[in-house]
C-alpha cells in the first residue's frame, strides 16, 4: 500500500458501477476530486446522485470499478490480484473520517443537541465527556447555535437542525463532507442559513462534496460542477461555464427546465 | 355586497342541540337489566353464597397465593422482556446464525400451547435426572446436582412462563425497532458506530415508546396466564389455591369469585401503571421537552393534556424551542 501524498486526490472514483437487482443505478462513473475541492453534482432525480454519494462512505456496496478516499479502497483491500471484503468494524473506521449531512438531517431525536454532536466522538474515538463536550459546543458557535445545546432537535427548525447535523458530522473530524441534498427538505426562507454554514466550511479549505439543486449555490461556491443523468456523468467542468453554457444537449435540456 | 358593520363583536349562535331520545331509552334500558341482574345475584340466587365470598376474600391462604400470583408475573415478565429483547435484536442483526436461531426460538415457542409448555417443564426431572458441570471431553465432573433439588417447582414456572412470552415479546421488541426511522441507524453508521453501538445507543432507545404499550397489555395477559401454572404442578398460586380450598368444602363458587376480584383488583392496578408509563413515554415526542436537568416543570404541564403531535421533521417549528 502506497502513502497517501498530500498531492494523490481526496477521491478517485474509477468506472464506478452500482445495481440494485436489475436496475443498474451507476452505469459507468469516473470522477476525481481533489484536496480543498468542492464539488458540486446536479442532475435529475434518478440520475445515481445519491447513490454515488452513498458509495463513498460505502452505505452502498460497489460492484464495479474502484472507488478511494485519501488514497485508501473504500469497502474492500486489495492484496495482490485479488479482493477481499473488509469486515464491519474495518468499513467503521473508514466512516469515521468522512463526515456525511443528509436530505432529512437524522438528527438523534431523544438526544439534546448537545449529545447529538457528542454521541460518535464518545462511542467512536472514545474521547472524554470533558472534551467531546468543549468540542461540541466549539462547533455549535461555529453553526450559530451556542445557545440551542440544550435543546431537543424537535423543538428546532429544519434549518437549525440541518446546522446541527453539519456540526455533527464535523465532530468528527472528517477530511471529506458528503452533502446528500442538504436544503431540499428545508422551507425556502431556511435555505440561506445552512448555505452559509457550507460556504464557510469551503472556505476553510473542507473537501467537500455537495449533492444539489441550488445552480446559486453551486456557482458561487463550487470548484467543479458535475452533471449526471441515467447513472454517467454527462458533464463536468466549471460551474459558471457550464451553468452558461453547456457542451451536451441533456445538460441544457436539463438546465433550460431548473433555471 | 355590503360589508358588515363594525359595530362590536359578530353574533353568537344561540342553537338548541340536537336531541338523543333513542339513546336515552337504550341506557335506561340496560341499567335496568343490570340492576335486575344485580339484585337477583345478591338476593335470589344461594348458590354464589356471598358470605362465604366474604369470609375467603381475606383468608391468609388466599393473600398469599395472590402474592405468589404476583411474583411469578412480575419475574416472568422480567425474564421475557430482556430474553425478548436479545431475540429481536438477534433476528433483525445482519448475522444468518442468529437470525435462524431466533426464528426458530419462535417458531417453537410461539408454535406450541403454553400449557403443553409448562407440563413439560414439570417433567424435566423426569428427562434430565441430574445437572452435571463437568470438563468437557472428560469423565470429570466438578459439580452435580439432581435436578429436582437444583430447581424448585415455582422456578421451573417462572422458567416456563418466561421462555414463551419472550417469544412474544421479541415480536414486539422487533415492531419497535422497525418502527425507527431508518434514516437513524443510516446516520449513526456514517458517523463510524458499530451495528452495536447504533442498537444500543440509537435505536432501542426510541424504540421504547412503540414497545411499551403492547408490553402493558403482555403483562396483564401474564398475570392471568399463571393460573396455569397448576400443569407444572405449583399449587400455590391464586387459582389453584382457591381451587383446593373449594375441593375441601365442596363450594367451588364463592371462591371463584373471590379469585376473580383479586384478578381484577390487580389488573386494575396495571391498567393505572400503564396509563402513568404511556403518558410519560409519549412526553419524548412533543416539542417542549423535558429532558434531564431541566429547570422548568411548567412547560411540562402545559404539554401533558393534548394529544402528542409529532414533530415533522422538515416544517419550520420556529420559535417553539424551549
Amino acid at each position: 500500500m502506497t502513502e497517501p501524498l498530500a498531492s494523490t486526490p481526496m477521491v478517485i472514483a474509477d468506472r464506478v458501477v452500482k445495481s440494485f437487482g436489475s436496475h443498474t443505478v451507476l452505469k459507468d462513473i469516473s470522477l476525481t476530486v481533489n484536496r480543498g475541492e468542492v464539488v458540486c453534482v446536479i442532475g435529475p432525480s434518478g440520475s445515481g446522485k445519491s447513490t454515488f454519494l452513498r458509495c463513498i462512505n460505502h452505505l452502498e456496496k460497489l460492484d464495479g470499478g474502484r472507488l478511494t478516499v485519501d488514497g485508501e479502497l473504500i469497502g474492500y483491500r486489495q492484496r495482490g490480484d485479488k479482493i477481499y471484503e473488509l469486515k464491519p468494524k474495518e468499513a467503521a473506521a473508514q466512516r469515521k473520517d468522512i463526515g456525511m449531512v443528509f436530505q432529512r438531517f437524522n438528527l438523534f431525536p431523544h438526544l439534546t443537541v448537545l449529545e447529538n454532536i457528542m454521541e460518535a466522538p464518545l462511542q467512536v474515538k472514545r474521547q472524554s465527556r470533558a472534551a467531546a463536550s468543549a468540542r461540541a459546543l466549539e462547533l455549535l458557535a461555529r453553526v450559530g447555535l451556542a445557545e440551542k445545546a440544550k435543546a431537543y432537535p424537535a423543538s428546532l427548525s429544519g434549518g437549525q437542525q440541518q446546522r446541527v447535523a453539519i456540526a455533527r458530522a464535523l465532530a468528527m473530524d472528517p477530511k471529506l463532507m458528503l452533502f446528500d441534498e442538504p436544503t431540499s427538505a428545508l422551507d425556502p426562507e431556511l435555505v440561506g442559513e445552512v448555505l452559509d454554514v457550507m460556504k464557510q466550511l469551503a472556505k476553510d479549505g473542507m473537501t467537500m462534496i455537495v449533492v444539489t439543486h441550488e445552480m446559486g449555490f453551486a456557482r458561487e461556491v463550487a470548484d467543479s460542477l458535475v452533471f449526471m443523468d441515467g447513472g454517467v456523468v454527462v458533464e463536468r467542468g466549471d460551474p459558471r461555464e457550464v451553468l452558461t453554457n453547456p457542451q451536451q444537449d441533456r445538460t441544457k435540456a436539463f438546465l433550460s427546465k431548473v433555471l | 355586497m355590503e360589508t358588515t358593520g363594525s359595530s362590536g363583536q359578530p353574533e353568537r349562535i344561540v342553537a338548541i342541540p340536537l336531541r338523543h331520545p333513542v339513546r336515552n331509552v337504550v341506557a335506561v334500558v340496560i341499567i335496568l337489566i343490570v340492576v335486575l341482574f344485580v339484585v337477583d345475584a345478591a338476593f335470589f340466587r344461594p348458590a354464589y353464597d356471598w358470605p362465604a365470598v366474604g369470609k375467603y376474600i381475606f383468608d391468609v391462604r388466599v393473600s398469599q397465593a395472590a402474592l405468589v400470583t404476583i411474583e411469578l408475573t412480575v419475574l416472568a415478565m422480567v425474564g421475557a422482556i430482556v430474553l425478548g429483547t436479545l431475540l429481536a435484536v438477534m433476528r433483525l442483526s445482519p448475522n444468518p446464525v442468529l437470525k435462524s436461531v431466533a426464528w426458530a426460538y419462535l417458531w417453537i415457542f410461539r408454535g406450541t400451547p403454553v400449557y403443553v409448555q409448562l407440563v413439560f417443564w414439570g417433567l424435566l426431572a423426569t428427562i434430565y435426572k441430574t445437572i452435571s458441570v463437568g470438563v468437557p471431553f472428560s469423565s470429570d465432573v466438578l459439580f452435580s446436582w439432581t435436578t429436582q433439588d437444583a430447581i424448585s417447582v415455582f422456578w421451573l414456572a417462572v422458567i416456563g412462563l418466561a421462555l414463551n412470552e419472550a417469544a412474544y415479546m421479541a415480536e414486539i421488541v422487533r415492531a419497535g425497532m422497525l418502527s425507527v426511522d431508518p434514516g437513524q441507524s443510516e446516520a449513526s453508521t456514517a458517523l463510524g458506530m458499530s451495528w452495536s453501538q447504533t442498537m444500543r445507543r440509537i435505536i432501542i432507545p426510541q424504540s421504547m415508546r412503540v414497545i411499551i404499550p403492547p408490553t402493558g397489555n403482555e403483562v396483564i395477559s401474564m398475570l392471568k396466564t399463571t393460573s396455569l401454572v397448576t400443569a407444572v404442578p405449583l399449587s400455590t398460586d391464586l387459582y389453584t389455591r382457591t381451587r383446593d380450598i373449594s375441593a375441601e368444602t365442596f363450594n367451588p363458587i364463592p371462591l371463584l369469585i373471590v379469585a376473580s376480584i383479586w384478578y381484577l383488583f390487580f389488573t386494575s392496578l396495571l391498567m393505572v401503571g400503564q396509563y402513568f408509563l404511556e403518558r410519560r413515554f409519549a412526553r419524548g415526542s412533543r416539542f417542549v421537552d423535558v429532558g434531564p436537568g431541566q429547570e422548568n416543570p411548567t412547560v411540562l404541564v402545559g404539554a401533558t393534556p393534548t394529544a402528542p403531535v409529532e414533530a415533522q421533521p422538515g416544517t419550520s417549528t420556529e420559535g417553539r424551542s424551549s
